[in-house]
């Protein structure tokens, strides 16, 4: 039996749901394939990561329709704080400097899957196909056959891949990717403390890579701490007290009495850039494409962009008639991607590769570094805007509506 | 249809045929839809052309539907090749009907079509023996072909005569003057080989008044004509009022208007 469609998504993780939303609302069906059974992804369990939602992202969440359901859970970002250890330049990003609005959000990941799960099945236009999971791909000159483990075979115009960082999509479609394992892990618990943290962010340039300390609502904060991976599998064996005082002497006292809530998680943080992000009738989206260092906490702000790119193209080359795999508007929406994911990349990879390391000089400079920009208000301002998601030529679903 | 024993421009009649031509897309027919091939730069041309068809036709004929701007319209495609455009003019709501003297190119629009989905008219014929079946269409388009016949004014009044009273005429193609030389040929075909060698010859370019005047004793008036412009660093076509080069127009017939 062969069901149609105009595009299938494979991967229904926060990329996948992402994606699909957009293209259903830009008119195209969508067939969203997911290998976990219905609701698994949404339990407390399933991923204890928190994720920076910059404020272009926040706009194209609330354009979804997603927002709002997210944004109890959201905690505002008023300043980023980024300190080099003890070293007295520092950089400091106040949301006042911009504008009337917060910097970005910080959000635990279940509430972003739960908000994009409860979108995605009020919204006409998407079939969800889970668990199942694609065992072969093959295109003609029309279309493409998508066979799935239990013998379905799927006809789509276009495939986009939002299936992570192992991307099973990009290996059948033959595409290579260069991955560079940093050597590092990274350490994810949330701490409950006693002083408010007044929705600042800190990321501390330590010498094993950043430590980040993210204000989650309430008295609480999600720790993301970057450590070489042999002591981080250390780190990880502690008794609770040991482990609480490892975090202590990190973060210092100004949110005084700290306790550990919940379990710890480790992931091994890599590198992952696909060779190309399209071939003919396919896309990668999101990890699949590229995973980037979690060092400024950019990875689905990057999928939210590459989504709010595609749907507009496709969008676009919809209203003129054109086929949704047409290749002309795969080749705009990677012409369009690149810069922007490129300069993310070597932005992520080259200040962690600088602040990794201890050697003076090397310090000295990148203190310096931190201070010219902290004294070039036009530069620091180009630089929020960066981190807001919200620099470069925008595509409509970032655009403040109105 | 008679096939031409001697393919020479002179020998070529009926009027839009001219054998040679029409042989230079044979030999390439099956990579009509192949976006990387020989017809890259017609899959590029594409998006503009198609906006300008669009709101061209949405004006005239006063459509306003979102999904389906074209619903209602019969609309042929003379010179259709692989159905570049006649596809996107069906997904648009469009009746289509593309018509092309090559039966290679129509044997791979027929089969792309139906992977499609879309049901689409293909006829292996010309602009003048369909006219002469007494066939008429709300509109007609003639893209990037008046640069390839044999008889230009000939062809341009039987593409009018093809037309409904009321009904509307879209034409592209490139205009005759130095730059178009320098660009399309010695650029398009010599430097950048974005298309075959041999595939334009500048003698055959339009000016834009020329196009006009062979309208115009068609019985059309021209509304608007557009210039097409390449942004060489986004690689992407769009309308600018720079006509040098390639260049796109609307043309209407009179009558009653649509309703």
């Amino acid at each position: 039996m062969t069901q149609r469609c105009d595009i299938a998504v494979v991967g229904g993780g926060m990329n996948g749901l992402t994606a699909s939303l957009a293209l259903a609302r830009a008119g195209f069906s969508v067939t969203m394939i997911e290998r976990e059974a219905p609701g698994a992804t949404l339990t407390d369990g399933f991923d204890g990561r928190v994720s920076s939602i910059a404020w272009g992202s926040r706009l194209v969440l609330d354009g979804l329709g997603a927002w709002q359901a997210m944004g109890a859970h959201a905690q505002p970002i008023l300043e980023i704080r980024v300190s080099d250890r003890d070293a007295p330049l520092f950089l400091h990003y106040d949301h006042r400097g911009i504008g009337d609005h917060p910097l970005g959000y910080i959000l635990e990941n279940r509430f972003i899957r739960r908000a994009l799960d409860a979108a995605v099945a009020s919204q006409p236009g998407i079939t969800v196909l889970a668990p199942a999971s694609v065992t072969a791909m093959d295109h003609d000159a029309t279309g493409e056959d998508l066979t799935l483990d239990d013998g379905r075979v799927l006809r789509c115009s276009l495939v986009v891949a939002c299936d992570g960082f192992r991307s099973g999509v990009r290996e059948m479609a033959g595409i290579g990717h260069r991955t560079i394992a940093y050597g590092q892990t990274g350490i994810v618990c949330t701490v409950e403390h006693e002083h408010d943290h007044r929705g600042i962010a800190h990321e501390r340039f330590l010498p094993a890579g950043p430590f980040a300390i993210l204000p989650l609502p309430g008295n609480r904060s999600s720790l993301v701490w970057t450590e070489k991976d042999a002591i981080a599998r250390r780190v990880l064996e502690l008794e609770p007290e040991a482990f609480l005082e490892e975090i202590a002497w990190r973060l210092g006292d100004f949110l005084g009495d700290l306790r550990v809530a919940g379990p710890v998680w480790r992931y091994p943080l890599t590198l992952v850039l696909a060779h190309r992000v399209i071939a003919p009738r396919l896309v990668l989206v999101g990890d699949a494409a590229h995973r980037i260092h979690p060092i400024a906490g950019q990875g689905y702000n990057l999928g939210i962009r590459d989504i709010a790119v595609l749907a507009e193209v496709l969008g676009d080359s919809r209203r003129l008639g054109l086929d949704p795999g047409d290749a002309v508007a795969l080749e705009d929406h990677a012409r369009r991607r690149r810069i922007d994911t490129l300069s993310l990349v070597a932005v992520t990879d080259g200040l962690n590769r600088l602040f990794s390391n201890a050697i003076p000089p090397v310090a000295l400079a990148r203190d310096l570094g931190l201070g010219a920009v902290e004294r070039i208000p036009p530069l620091k301002r180009l630089f929020m805007r960066h981190a807001m998601g919200t620099v470069g030529r925008l595509p409509w679903l970032m655009r403040p509506q109105g | 249809m008679t096939k031409q024993a001697e393919p020479t421009e002179t020998a070529a009649r009926p009027g839009s045929i001219d054998a040679r031509e029409i042989a230079g897309f044979a030999a390439v027919a099956d990579q009509w839809w192949d976006a990387s091939g020989p017809f890259r730069p017609l899959h590029r041309l594409n998006p503009v052309r198609l906006g300008y068809i669009r709101d061209a036709l949405t004006g005239h004929f006063g459509l306003t539907s979102q999904d389906r701007p074209l619903e209602g319209l019969a609309i042929a495609d003379i010179g259709c090749g692989g159905g570049l455009i006649c596809e996107p003019l069906a997904r648009l709501g469009a009746t289509v009907t593309g018509i092309d003297a090559a039966p290679e190119a129509l044997a791979v629009a027929c089969a792309h079509a139906e992977g499609a989905g879309l049901a689409i008219e293909y006829l292996e014929s010309t602009a003048e023996a369909v006219a002469a079946s007494g066939r008429r269409f709300d509109a007609v388009m003639a893209l990037e072909i008046v640069e390839h016949v044999a008889d230009r004014t000939a062809f341009v009044a039987d593409c009018c005569r093809l037309v409904k009273p009321g009904g509307s005429l879209v034409m592209s193609t490139l205009n005759r003057t130095p730059r178009a030389f320098a660009l399309a040929i010695v650029g398009a075909e010599y430097l950048l080989r974005w298309v075959p060698r041999g595939s334009h010859r500048w003698r055959k370019f339009v000016r834009p008044a020329e196009l006009a005047r062979d309208l115009r004793l068609g019985g059309a008036r021209t509304t608007d004509i557009s210039g097409l412009a390449y942004d060489p660093l986004r690689d992407r076509w769009s309308r600018s009022r720079d006509v040098a080069v390639n260049y796109i127009l609307h043309a209407s017939l009179d009558g009653p208007e649509h309703s």
